[in-house]
């Protein structure tokens, strides 16, 4: 799958399909969305809903220093170095993963659910009250970041740069997973108590996967705004992570590939039904629910799964 | 401070709360009794809405498209609560979740294939459009209606809680379903009848709001993150807490949109107050809500131990 990835670029020029470029960059950008809220979701069994707050503040992280290096102003923020907007969009991301995640995981289970949601709320409308930055109606970038040697003005290229970083991201959390810090994880998954008992500071833990989650899909957010080229508050707005969780969940919550997996599968899917009805929620919503009944078992005799 | 403006803003954020509470109650019940993650408890809120816009255009009486929209309403809830909810209940919370995520996009996608994309907007009957005179400003009758029909409701909901025999089965399996249920409550119609209820009670606030704003096809959405904020601080399954949160969320977003300008005016430069005032006053109630977790993380009246 991944060796099909890498070559897409080639296939598309050959096929003369420019369009599937943008597809597959899409693609690979919320794959790895996905991927950072897989070592939460998928590892942690945490489920948290505010996620695509993470891909805005990333955007943002490369839309606001972009907006100010053209006209002016916060002369401190201004740059167009895409190193300084990616450190940024990592930094920013982590930090409102620390602060966000310290308290949402003062709670658990249901609490867990509507304060991630909550927070990721608190983002969109902050970004909707920045009218400096285009408020609601959202930010062009005229510029995209500079990298030393990458163009990122070169759609291909965009293309390697986030296969890259989205191939380095599943490498990590493979290692990750297996490592002492991956295993703690998954034993607060399956029992926080003994967890605990055992001698493990579960939140630590919990917090420390959650910050990762943000600063990397910060990263995605930052490649986006560059992919796009525009940006608008709406790239946070609480349905985006209920996205992300049906990628997720799609590919196999835990499963390393697997948000690639559902990433794919979901931008298949938006494109599919979006071009055979306008109402493509409505098909994608019904799969969702059955999808839904036939997780929790209610289609077959055996019981549901684990409770989070 | 300007005494018009405070009593007009007071108004505001009283009549915000009321309405809070109307969607919040209902699901804080279902949260508290059925352990049920409902994300599609908007929906309700937003059929509310068309469905006694529609009916108000037809029937020529406003009053009469809300009196004839709730048993409709009521009729989704009951759909809602025995095809998708019900063989969810103690399910995993990820599954309700995005079942009901899916029950969002569904929901959304009908109500735009009926209503279109633009929203529907009621005119008032001449009776309610009228002012009134209190003290030094003019409120408006219909602002001062709602806030009194919805402080009626949440009476009735009161004395029907805690005086009466349904009401008390109802806090008994708040309180430890499974000991209701060993003690032979029928808590499956004790579960339909409270998720009718809070769809109705959401309906309500749909149909009461559209006079004002309009009927549109993102205000369940818009809603239902607010009223889960309101949940958090109230603590889950607590009707009291969610009266208690919705008056302090609705005053709290009301008057910080007022005078956060003017605080922040006293303590920083004015160009610093003209941008972050706006964005503070966008984030007010979730930081509220961030503080009342520090402080007490189980809400304000924290649901008392349960079983399962």
């Amino acid at each position: 799958m991944m060796a099909a990835l890498a070559l897409l670029p080639l296939i598309a020029q050959l096929a003369h399909q420019p369009f599937w470029l943008d597809l597959a960059t899409r693609l690979v950008i919320l794959a790895m969305a996905a991927a950072s809220l897989n070592i939460i979701l998928g590892l942690g069994g945490l489920v948290s809903f505010g996620h695509a707050a993470f891909l805005g503040i990333g955007a943002y992280a490369v839309g606001i220093p972009v907006h100010h290096s053209i006209y002016g102003g916060a002369s401190w923020l201004a740059s167009d170095n895409g190193l300084f907007h990616f450190a940024l969009a990592v930094g920013a991301g982590a930090l409102f993963a620390l602060v966000t995640g310290a308290l949402s995981l003062r709670t658990k289970g249901v609490h867990f659910i509507m304060i991630t949601m909550a927070f990721g709320q608190m983002i969109y409308y902050l970004l909707e009250s920045l009218e400096t930055y285009g408020g609601n109606d959202g930010l062009t970038l005229d510029v995209r970041s500079a990298l030393p040697g990458i163009d990122l003005d070169n759609p291909a290229q965009l293309y390697w740069l986030a296969f890259v970083i989205l191939a380095g991201v599943l490498v990590m959390t493979w290692r990750l997973r297996d490592a002492r810090f991956g295993l703690a994880l998954a034993g607060a998954r399956e029992n926080a108590r003994r967890m605990a008992a055992l001698g493990h500071d579960v939140t630590r833990i919990r917090l420390a996967a959650y910050v990762l989650a943000g600063a990397i899909c910060a990263l995605a957010g930052a490649l986006m705004a560059n992919s796009t080229a525009f940006i608008t508050p709406a790239m946070t707005s609480w349905p985006r992570s209920g996205e992300l969780m049906f990628m997720v969940i799609l590919g196999g919550a835990g499963r390393i590939l697997g948000p690639v997996l559902g990433a794919g599968l979901f931008v298949l899917l938006e494109e599919a039904l979006s071009s055979f009805t306008t109402y493509w929620h409505l098909p994608f919503g019904l799969l969702l629910i059955l999808a839904a009944l036939w997780q929790a078992g209610v289609f077959t005799t055996r019981s549901g799964g684990a409770r989070t | 401070m300007n005494t018009a403006l405070f009593v007009t803003q007071l108004v505001n954020g009283l009549q915000l709360g009321v309405l809070l509470f109307l969607v919040a109650s209902g699901l804080t019940l279902v949260f508290g009794i059925l352990d049920f993650v409902n994300l599609a408890h908007g929906v309700f809120y937003m059929l509310g809405a068309f469905i006694s816009a529609s009916l108000a255009a037809l029937s020529g009486s406003w009053p009469l498209g809300v009196m004839l929209a709730l048993p409709l309403v009521a009729l989704a809830g009951a759909a809602t609560e025995r095809l998708v909810a019900r063989p969810l209940y103690g399910k995993s919370h990820l599954a309700q979740v995005l079942a009901t995520f899916g029950l969002i996009l569904l929901a959304d996608a009908l109500a735009m294939l009926i209503w279109g994309v633009e929203g529907r907007t009621v005119a008032l009957p001449a009776w309610l459009q009228g002012r009134v005179a209190a003290g030094v400003v003019e409120l408006p009758v219909y602002r001062l209606v709602i806030i009194f029909s919805g402080l009626a409701v949440a009476a009735a909901l009161y004395v029907w809680v805690h005086h009466t025999r349904f009401g008390m089965l109802v806090r008994a399996a708040a309180a430890n379903r499974a000991m209701a249920e060993a003690l032979g409550v029928d808590t499956a119609r004790l579960h339909a009848v409270v998720f009718i209820l809070g769809a109705v009670l959401a309906g309500l606030a749909g149909a009461l709001i559209t006079p004002i704003t309009e009927a549109s096809l993102s205000m369940g959405s818009d809603i239902i993150i607010v009223a889960f904020v309101v949940i958090i601080i109230g603590g889950t399954g607590s009707l009291k807490g969610a009266f208690a949160a919705a008056m302090l969320v609705g005053l709290v977003d009301a008057l910080g949109r007022a005078w956060l300008d003017d605080l922040f005016k006293l303590a920083f430069p004015a160009e610093i107050a003209e941008t972050a005032a706006p964005a503070i006053s966008a984030m007010s109630i979730y930081i509220l809500m961030a503080a009342i977790l520090v402080l007490r993380p189980g809400g304000l009246f924290p649901p008392r131990a349960r079983g399962r």
